[in-house]
C-alpha cells in the first residue's frame, strides 16, 4: 500500500489542480465538524523504546518522587530547573516550546497512561500499541489505518492519503487505505543507536570486530560533522535522532499543509531505550526530548492557518521503572504520559487520575501504575476530532474495547 | 579471537555455506558433514539452467559479446552522425543555437533504457543471486564463488567483459566446479571474456603472418596472470623467459570480430595467423610447434604441477578456513590434489571431511557476496527480487559483483573484510535491510532460528533488549555469529 516518495504525490497533485480542485470544493461533506468549518488534521507520533514519562512530566508534588528517580527527577531547583506546568507537574527543560504551547492551552499531558498490554517486550508492546489489539500478535494492520478505512468513502479525509514518514511504514497505519510514504534525505545518516548497541555487543563477544567498528563510526561522524559548508559545521547532537525528528516533522508539516494534502499522519522516532546514562534534566533523554519539542514547532509552524485544526498525540509502548538502576538509567517498566499538541486540543491540562508511588501504589512494586488506558485517549481523539462512532471504535479500530470508554473533551 | 562457537551446523551453514534460511538449521543438525554432501551428489547442482524459465533472459557469451560489440558499434555511428549533422548545422545556420525547448515536467527527457550491456549484467545478477537465495546449503555456491574469484574477470574492462561476465561465469567455472583442475584451467583460459580481459587478442606472435605484416608483437598479460594468479603461483620458479615463451605460445588465441571473418562473432577462434610458429621452450622442456595444441599442451602441465597444487592448496584452505591455514590442512589438500590429477570434487570432499574444518575457530568474516546472500536468505526474500539493492549493496562493501580490483581477485583476508569502513558499510546495510522488512514475526525466533542454539548469550540479549523489531533485525545481521565464519 505504501507508494514512493515525492515523485507520485506531485503528480497526483498535479492532476488535481488541473481538474480536481471544482470537484473537491463542491463535495458536500456530511460531517459535523466540517460543517463548522474545520479541516482536521490527526498526526500520530510513536515513540520507540519506551518513554520515561517520570523524567517527561515530573510529579514533582509528589513526596516520593525525588527520592525514588534520584539523579534523574526533575525538580524546580538546580542548574536547569523543570517547567512548571501545575502545582503537581513539572516539564523536562529541555522542552520549552512544548511548555509554551501549554500556556497558550494548546498542548496537553495525559499521565500514568498505558495501553493494556503488561509485559515488557518492546516488539509486543509496540505492536499492542499500533495494532490496537488487545493483546500482541496482530500485526497486519494498525488502528490508524482502519480508522482512515472507516470513514465514508469520499469523506474529505477518507479522500486523501495517509502519510508514513520514515524508510518504513509504521505498524500504525498500515492496512488498507492508501498510505504515502515520504522519508527525509537525511534519515539516511544512522539516526539511532544500533551503532552503540552493536559495538557494545563487539566489545563483549569480538574485540577485533569493535576496534574496526569504532575507529570507522568515529571516521563517519567527523566526515558528518566537518560536512561541506559552514551551515553543517554546528555541533551535532550525541544522539542524531533528535535533529532527525525536526527534520521528519519539518517534512511531514509541509505535505499535510497543502490543501489536497494527507490529513492523517503517522511517524516514528526511535531512541528511547534509555537503560544507561539516561540523564534528566539533561543528557541523552534530554537531548531526545529536545528533538520532540522541535518536532512540535515544525508542526506548528508548517501547517500555519491549518494548525487550529490539528492534534498530534506522542505515545510509547510502555513507561519505564520509577527506581533508577545500576547504570544511571532506567529498565522496562509500565506507566507513562501522552503527550498531546495543537490547535485543536484543549491544551493548559495535565490530565491524571494520580497513582501515587507510594511501595505499594507501584505496579508490581517497580512501575508507575496505569490509570488511564492509552486507547482511550486515542478513542477520543478519533471520536472527537475525525468523527468515528463508539461502536466502530470499539470492534474495529480497538478490536474487543468495549470496556475501554473514550476520554472525552480533549478537544476545543 | 572471537567467536569460541563450534556448533557443527552453524559452521556447516556460515563457513561452508551461505547461512541458514528459517527453519534450515535442522536439516544440518544431525550429519552436517553429510549435509553438506548430499549437495555434492545432486546432478548439475551447479549449473545455471536455460531450461529453467527463470532463466529465459540468458544468452550465451557468443550472443552476449555479439550483442555488445553490435551495440558498440552502433553508438559508434551515432556518435559520428551526430557530429556530422552538428558540423553541417554549424555551416549552415552561421553562430545562431535554435532555441532548445525548456525542460518541464511534462516533457522532461525520460531516463534512456539501460544499454543491452546493463541489462544483460542484471539479469546474470539476478540469476546468481537466485542461486544463492535458493540453494539448501550453500557449499556448491560458495565452491563456484571460490573459483569465479580465483579465475577473475572485470567488468570495469570494457563493455564487452560487462554483458559476458556471468556468462563466464556459468561456461567457463560452473560446469567444471566438480571436475579437474585442468579441465576448468582449459575451458577458463580459452574463454572469450578471459582473453579479452587479459588482453590476448592483441597478443601476436612477432614472427606470425599478422605480425610480419602489421609489425605487432606480444602481450604478455594473460601469460604471466596463469603463472602468477591461476597455477604456480608468485615465486615459484619461473622466470621472465618462461613468461614471455608461455606468451609465445598463447597467440592466436583470440575470439571472432564483429564482423565474423574469423568465426561466429564473440566465439572463441585459434588465429593461426597471428600465432607465432615454431618450437617453444618453456620451464626447461620444448613444445613443439602445433598450433594451438601447443597451449593446451602446456596448460595440462601446468595444471599437473607440484606448485599449483600447493597454490590451490592454500588458497583453499586460507577462503575456507582461516587466514592462516593449518599447515596439516594444506598439506592434506596438496596431496590429494597431486594424487587424484586435481579432482575438485575430491578436494571439496576433503575439506568436509578434515577435522581442521570442524575445529579450526571460526575467525574469518563472511565474505561481501556472503553476507548479502546470508541477509536475503535469513530474511526469507523472494529469489527472483530485484537485484539492484544487492548490487548496490556489494559495491558499499567495496565488492562490486564481477569487478574485482585486479586479475587477483577480491581479498580474502579478514583484515580486509574487518576494516573500519568494512563494518560502517556493514552497519548500514544490516540497518538498510531491516528497514525493508515490514513483515517481521518475533527477532528472537528468527535469531534461534538463524544463529542455533549455540548463539552468545550477549547476542540474544542485545537481539531481545533492542527497541525495535527493525533494530532487533538489524543487531541480528551484525552479530558475531552472522558476520564470522
Amino acid at each position: 500500500m505504501k507508494r514512493s516518495c515525492a515523485g507520485p504525490l506531485l503528480s497526483r497533485r498535479a492532476t488535481l489542480l488541473a481538474g480536481g480542485a471544482l470537484f473537491a470544493w463542491a463535495h458536500m461533506p456530511r460531517f459535523a465538524y466540517a460543517a463548522a468549518g474545520r479541516d482536521p488534521r490527526l498526526i500520530v507520533i510513536i515513540l520507540r523504546g519506551a518513554l520515561d514519562g517520570l523524567a517527561t512530566v515530573g510529579p514533582i508534588g509528589d513526596p516520593d518522587y525525588a527520592a525514588l528517580h534520584g539523579k534523574l527527577a526533575l525538580s524546580l531547583s538546580g542548574p536547569h530547573p523543570a517547567l512548571p506546568l501545575d502545582s503537581f507537574f513539572a516539564l523536562n527543560p529541555a522542552m520549552p516550546n512544548f511548555a509554551r504551547l501549554y500556556g497558550a492551552k494548546q498542548a496537553a499531558v495525559v499521565h500514568a497512561a498505558a495501553t493494556g498490554y503488561r509485559d515488557r517486550s518492546h516488539f509486543d508492546g509496540q505492536d499492542v500499541l499500533e495494532s490496537g489489539y488487545p493483546g500482541p500478535g496482530h500485526v497486519a494492520t494498525g488502528w490508524l489505518n482502519r480508522a482512515l478505512a472507516s470513514l465514508p468513502a469520499g469523506e474529505r479525509i477518507a479522500r486523501q492519503n495517509g502519510l508514513a514518514v520514515g524508510f518504513t511504514t509504521p505498524l500504525v497505519i498500515r492496512g488498507a487505505a492508501p498510505i504515502l510514504g515520504w522519508a527525509p534525505a537525511s534519515s539516511q545518516e544512522p539516526d539511532d543507536d544500533l551503532g552503540s548497541r552493536v559495538l557494545d555487543l563487539y566489545r563483549h563477544r569480538d574485540p577485533a570486530l569493535a576496534q574496526a567498528l569504532e575507529e570507522g563510526m568515529t571516521a563517519e561522524k567527523m566526515a558528518t560533522d566537518d560536512g561541506v559548508n559552514g551551515a553543517m559545521m554546528k555541533p551535532k547532537a550525541n544522539f542524531g535522532g533528535a535533529r532527525g525528528m525536526a527534520l521528519a516533522a519539518r517534512g511531514a508539516a509541509r505535505l499535510i499543509a497543502q490543501d489536497d494534502g494527507p490529513r492523517v499522519a503517522a511517524l516514528e522516532f526511535d531512541g528511547w531505550d534509555t537503560h544507561v546514562a539516561e540523564g534528566g534534566a539533561t543528557g541523552r533523554l534530554a537531548t531526545l526530548l529536545a528533538g520532540l519539542d522541535d518536532a512540535f514547532v515544525e508542526f506548528e509552524q508548517g501547517l500555519g492557518a491549518h494548525w487550529k485544526d490539528t492534534a498530534i498525540v506522542a505515545v510509547t509502548e510502555f513507561g519505564r521503572t520509577v527506581h533508577i538502576n545500576g547504570t544511571i538509567g532506567t529498565d522496562h517498566g509500565t506507566g507513562t504520559v501522552v503527550l498531546l499538541a495543537g490547535g485543536a486540543i484543549k491544551g493548559g491540562r495535565v490530565i491524571a487520575d494520580w497513582p501515587g508511588l507510594k511501595p505499594s501504589q507501584l505496579y508490581e512494586a517497580r512501575d508507575l501504575n496505569p490509570t488511564v488506558d492509552v486507547r482511550s485517549v486515542l478513542k477520543g481523539l478519533l471520536a472527537d476530532h475525525l468523527g468515528l462512532s463508539s461502536a466502530t471504535l470499539a470492534d474495529q479500530i480497538f478490536p474487543d474495547s468495549s470496556g475501554v470508554k473514550p476520554l472525552r473533551d480533549l478537544l476545543v | 579471537m572471537t567467536a569460541a562457537n563450534n556448533d557443527a551446523a552453524l559452521i556447516a551453514f556460515n563457513r561452508f555455506g551461505l547461512g541458514a534460511r528459517p527453519g534450515d538449521f535442522a536439516k544440518a543438525g544431525d550429519d552436517p558433514r553429510g549435509f553438506l554432501k548430499s549437495e555434492l551428489r545432486q546432478p548439475d547442482i551447479a549449473l545455471v539452467s536455460y531450461d529453467d524459465s527463470a532463466n529465459s533472459n540468458l544468452l550465451t557469451s557468443t550472443a552476449c559479446i555479439e550483442a555488445a560489440m553490435a551495440a558498440g558499434y552502433q553508438r559508434k555511428l551515432d556518435r559520428n552522425r551526430l557530429a556530422a549533422a552538428i558540423a553541417a548545422q554549424a555551416d549552415t545556420m552561421a553562430a545562431t543555437p535554435p532555441p532548445a525547448a525548456a525542460p518541464t515536467q511534462e516533457n522532461a527527457p525520460q531516463k534512456p533504457d539501460p544499454s543491452i550491456e546493463s541489462q544483460l549484467f542484471r539479469a546474470e545478477a539476478q540469476a546468481r543471486l537466485r542461486k544463492a537465495t535458493t540453494a539448501e546449503a550453500g557449499f556448491v555456491e560458495r565452491f563456484v564463488y571460490f573459483w569465479s574469484n580465483h579465475f577473475c574477470v572485470s567488468i570495469a574492462k570494457n563493455n564487452i567483459v560487462r554483458a559476458a561476465a556471468g556468462a563466464f561465469e556459468r561456461e567457463a567455472i560452473r560446469p567444471f566446479v566438480f571436475s579437474r583442475f585442468a579441465d576448468m584451467l582449459i575451458a577458463v583460459e580459452r574463454h572469450p571474456v578471459m582473453l579479452l580481459y587479459l588482453d590476448n587478442p592483441q597478443s601476436v606472435g612477432p614472427h606470425s603472418r599478422v605480425g610480419r605484416n602489421r609489425g605487432r608483437g606480444l602481450n604478455e598479460n594473460l601469460a604471466r596472470e596463469i603463472l602468477e594468479l591461476h597455477t604456480l603461483g608468485v615465486g615459484s620458479g619461473y622466470t621472465q623467459a618462461d613468461v614471455t615463451g608461455f606468451a609465445r605460445i598463447l597467440t592466436g588465441w583470440t575470439l571472432a570480430g564483429r564482423e565474423g571473418r574469423l568465426g561466429e562473432p564473440g566465439s572463441f577462434v585459434f588465429n593461426a595467423n597471428a600465432h607465432e610458429p615454431g618450437d617453444e621452450t618453456f620451464l626447461g622442456k620444448v613444445y613443439p610447434a602445433g598450433g594451438m595444441g601447443q597451449a593446451e599442451a602446456v596448460l595440462n602441465d601446468l595444471a599437473r604441477h607440484p606448485s599449483t597444487a600447493r597454490h590451490i592448496a592454500v588458497k583453499l584452505a586460507r577462503h575456507f578456513i582461516a587466514d592462516d591455514p593449518p599447515p596439516a590442512a594444506v598439506a592434506k589438500l596438496t596431496s590429494v590434489f597431486l594424487d587424484r590429477d586435481g579432482d575438485l570434487r575430491a578436494l571439496a570432499l576433503t575439506l568436509i571431511d578434515m577435522p581442521e574444518s570442524w575445529s579450526t575457530p571460526m575467525t574469518k568474516m563472511r565474505a561481501p557476496f556472503e553476507y548479502v546472500a546470508a541477509i536475503r536468505r535469513a530474511t526469507g526474500a523472494d529469489p527472483n527480487q530485484d537485484p539492484r539493492q544487492s548490487i548496490g549493496w556489494l559495491h558499499v562493501l567495496g565488492a562490486p559483483l564481477w569487478q574485482p580490483p585486479g586479475p587477483n581477485g577480491f581479498s580474502d583476508l579478514v583484515s580486509d573484510e574487518a576494516s573500519p569502513e568494512g563494518l560502517n558499510a556493514r552497519l548500514e546495510i544490516a540497518r538498510q535491510a531491516a528497514r525493508r522488512l515490514t513483515d517481521i514475526g518475533d527477532p528472537d525466533d528468527l535469531a534461534a532460528a538463524i544463529l542455533g542454539p549455540t548463539a552468545f548469550e550477549e547476542t540474544k540479549q542485545a537481539i531481545a533488549r533492542a527497541e525495535s523489531k527493525q533494530q532487533a533485525l538489524a543487531l541480528l545481521f551484525m552479530a558475531p555469529e552472522f558476520q564470522r565464519r
